[in-house]
C-alpha cells in the first residue's frame, strides 16, 4: 500500500478503535487526556540511569492494553517512526559514555543504561499516546480541550483540519495516482510540475475552505463550535480511575517497586 | 526534525510550553482581531492540505532522490504569521496523536522549532520587508528560499540545544550540532524550491490569496480619485509643456493633402461668410497656431501647450461629471 494508502487507513483504524463500546472508551476524555499527559511526564522524568524504576512504568500500558482490548502488535507500527531518531541518539551513548556502573551484580558501560533507558521512553510515552487517541475519538478530546480552556478557535481548526485530511488525501492519491500512471518509473513528481499540481491542489483546497465556511453559516455556525451534542459529565468512576492511576504512577516513579517486590518475593524464598 | 518525548526533559518541555502558549495566545488575539469567523475553516482546511501535500514526492532533479514539502513558510506565506502559527499547531498534534511523529509533552518543543519559526520570523521578518514594495516571482522565490533555509536553521539548532539541555544524549553540542545543520541546510532549500514552486503558481492564478497582497491593494485602494486627477493634470502639463517644443513643425495629414491639391496649407476662403467666421475665430482663440498672438517665440508654444492640457483635462472633467449628472437623473 502507499504511503498516502498507509496514512487514510491509520486514520479510518483510529476512527473505528475510538468508536468502540469498551469500558475504558467510555471514562471521560479529560481524565484520559490528563492521564495520559502525567504518565509521559512521570516516564521522561526518571534519571538516566535508573532502568530499574522506568521498567515498572510498564503497568500503565499493560493494563489498559488489556482494559481496552487492543491489538499490541498494531501499536507497535507506530513505533517505526520514532525509535530510529531515539536509536540515533540512544545509541550513541555507549561511545561517548564509557563509565563502569554496577547493575545487577555485573559491571555494565552506563552509556548502555542510558541508552536503554531513552528507548524505554520512547515506547512507552508513544504507547500511552497511542492508548490515548485509540480510546478517544477527536470529537471527545476537542471537548476535554475546550473543557482546558484552550481557544474555541484553536480547538475548531484542529478539528477541522482532522476531518479533512482524509478527504484531501484522498485527492493527493488520487493525483499522483494519475501521475504515475502518465509517467511510469517516474520516482517522484517532476520539478516541472510542482508547482502546478501542488497549487491546483491548494486553489481546490481554499475553495473547498470556502464551501465548509458556507455550509457551517447554513447550519447555524456564528464562530464557536458544538463539539458533542450533549455535555459528557464526569462520573464518580471516572474520578476514581483518574486517582487510582495518579497512585499507582505516584508509587512507581517514588519508589522501585519493581526492585522491592522482587526482593520480597526473593526473601520468601530464602 | 519532530522531537519524540523521549528525547526532551520535563522541565525544557515545560519551558518550551510556556513558550509556544505565549506564541499561540498572542496570535489568538491577532486573529480575533483582524479577521472573521470565516478564518477558522479556512484555516482547518489548509491545515489538512499542508498535511496532504506533505505526501507527495517531489523528485529532486539530478540527485534521485525525493524532497518533501513542510508547510511553514507555505502557510504563513498564504495566511500570515498569526493564523498560520495556529494551523501549524493543529498539524503538528495530528502528526503526534496519530502518527506518533512527535510527543505530545514535547509538542511545545515541535511548535516552538517549526511553527514559530516557520511563521513568525518566516512572515514577519522574512516574507513582509521583502514584499513591502510589492511582488514579484522573483522575490517570491528568494523569500521562499531564505526563509525555509533560515527557519530550518533556527529549528534544527534549538533541536540540538534542547536536546543538550535536557540531558539526554552523550553526543558533544559541538557535534551534534555538525550532523543536524547541514542536513537541514540541504532540506531547507529543497523545500524552499518546492514552496517557491507553489507560490510562484498561486501568484500567477489568485495573487490575492497570498500575504501582504492586501498590502498592495490596500496602496492601491489610497490612490484616490483626487490624486489621479492630479497626476492626470501634471502628465498633461507635461506632454503638453515639453513636448510641444518638439511638435512637428511639417503638417499634419489633413494639412498635408490640403496643401497637395491647392499649394498652401490653409484654404482660401473668399466670400463674406467666411471672412466673418474668420475674424470671429481671431477674435476668440487665445493662442492662434498654438501660440501667443503676435508671437513665435517657444516660450509661447510651451505656454500655449500648457494651457491647452490644461484645457483639454477641464473639458474632460466636466464632461464626466455631467455623465455623471445626466445618468443619475435618468436613474431618478
Amino acid at each position: 500500500m502507499s504511503k498516502i494508502g498507509d496514512a487514510i487507513y491509520e486514520i479510518h483504524s483510529m476512527d473505528a478503535l475510538a468508536a468502540r463500546d469498551q469500558w475504558v472508551n467510555r471514562i471521560h476524555p479529560l481524565v484520559k487526556f490528563i492521564l495520559t499527559v502525567g504518565y509521559i511526564v512521570a516516564v521522561v522524568s526518571f534519571q538516566k540511569y535508573d532502568v530499574i524504576g522506568l521498567a515498572g512504568m510498564v503497568i500503565y500500558p499493560i493494563a489498559v492494553f488489556i482494559l481496552s482490548e487492543l491489538s499490541l502488535k498494531d501499536s507497535i507500527k507506530r513505533l517505526r517512526v520514532v525509535l530510529p531518531i531515539i536509536c540515533f541518539v540512544g545509541l550513541l551513548n555507549p561511545f561517548f559514555d564509557k563509565n563502569m556502573v554496577l547493575f545487577a551484580g555485573a559491571e555494565i558501560s552506563a552509556g548502555i543504561l542510558s541508552m536503554i533507558t531513552l528507548i524505554l521512553k520512547g515506547t512507552f510515552s508513544v504507547l500511552a499516546s497511542y492508548l490515548l487517541i485509540a480510546t478517544t475519538s477527536v470529537d471527545k478530546l476537542c471537548y476535554a480541550f475546550r473543557m482546558l480552556h484552550i481557544p474555541g478557535a484553536v480547538v475548531t481548526q484542529f478539528m477541522l483540519t482532522y476531518r479533512y485530511i482524509t478527504v484531501l488525501l484522498e485527492e493527493v492519491n488520487r493525483m499522483t495516482q494519475a501521475y504515475t500512471l502518465r509517467a511510469p518509473g517516474q520516482k517522484g513528481i517532476h520539478f516541472k510540475v510542482w508547482g502546478s499540481l501542488t497549487g491546483l491542489l491548494l486553489l481546490r483546497s481554499m475553495d473547498r475552505a470556502n464551501n465548509v465556511y458556507e455550509s457551517m453559516l447554513l447550519r447555524g455556525y456564528r464562530g464557536d463550535y458544538q463539539y458533542m451534542r450533549e455535555r459528557i459529565a464526569v462520573r464518580p468512576q471516572d474520578m476514581m480511575y483518574l486517582l487510582f492511576w495518579m497512585g499507582v504512577l505516584v508509587l512507581f516513579r517514588l519508589y522501585p517497586v519493581m526492585w522491592i517486590v522482587g526482593n520480597l518475593a526473593g526473601g520468601m524464598f530464602t | 526534525m519532530h522531537m519524540a518525548d523521549a528525547l526532551v526533559a520535563p522541565a525544557v518541555a515545560g519551558t518550551l510550553y510556556v513558550c509556544s502558549t505565549a506564541a499561540a495566545a498572542f496570535s489568538v488575539k491577532q486573529v480575533r482581531l483582524d479577521t472573521d469567523t470565516k478564518k477558522v475553516p479556512v484555516m482547518g482546511v489548509m491545515g489538512a492540505f499542508v498535511f496532504a501535500a506533505q505526501m507527495i514526492n517531489f523528485t529532486i532533479p539530478g540527485t534521485g532522490s525525493s524532497g518533501h514539502l513542510c508547510g511553514g513558510m507555505l502557510l504563513s506565506a498564504l495566511l500570515g504569521p498569526y493564523a498560520g502559527f495556529l494551523t501549524m499547531i493543529g498539524v503538528l498534534l495530528i502528526q503526534c496523536l496519530l502518527f506518533a511523529d512527535g510527543g505530545l509533552l514535547a509538542l511545545g518543543c515541535n511548535v516552538w522549532n517549526m511553527a514559530f519559526y516557520g511563521c513568525f520570523i518566516g512572515a514577519l521578518w522574512i516574507w513582509k520587508p521583502m514584499m513591502k514594495n510589492g511582488m514579484s516571482k522573483a522575490k517570491i522565490i528568494a523569500a521562499s528560499i531564505i526563509g525555509c533555509v533560515v527557519t530550518l536553521q533556527l529549528g534544527a539548532f534549538s533541536v540540538t540545544l534542547e536536546t543538550l539541555a535536557s540531558g539526554i544524549t552523550e553526543l558533544p553540542f559541538a557535534a551534534f550540532a555538525a550532523v543536524m545543520q547541514p542536513i537541514h541546510l540541504a532540506i531547507g532549500f529543497t523545500e524552499g524550491l518546492i514552496t517557491a514552486a507553489v507560490l510562484v503558481f498561486i501568484y500567477e492564478a489568485r495573487p490575492e490569496l497570498l500575504f501582504c497582497s492586501s498590502q498592495i491593494e490596500r496602496k492601491e485602494g489610497r490612490f484616490s480619485f483626487k490624486n489621479t486627477l492630479v497626476i492626470l493634470a501634471a502628465a498633461a502639463v507635461l506632454i503638453g509643456g515639453l513636448l510641444s517644443l518638439a511638435a512637428s513643425s511639417y503638417p499634419d495629414g489633413l494639412e498635408w493633402s490640403i496643401e497637395r491639391l491647392t499649394g498652401s496649407t490653409e484654404l482660401e476662403a473668399a466670400g463674406g461668410i467666411y471672412e466673418t467666421a474668420d475674424s470671429i475665430q481671431e477674435f476668440t482663440s487665445l493662442l492662434p497656431d498654438y501660440a501667443f498672438k503676435n508671437s513665435e517665440s517657444a516660450s509661447g508654444t510651451v505656454f500655449s501647450g500648457i494651457v491647452g492640457g490644461l484645457i483639454v483635462v477641464a473639458v474632460c472633467i466636466g464632461a464626466c461629471y455631467l455623465f455623471k449628472f445626466f445618468r443619475k437623473n435618468k436613474a431618478v
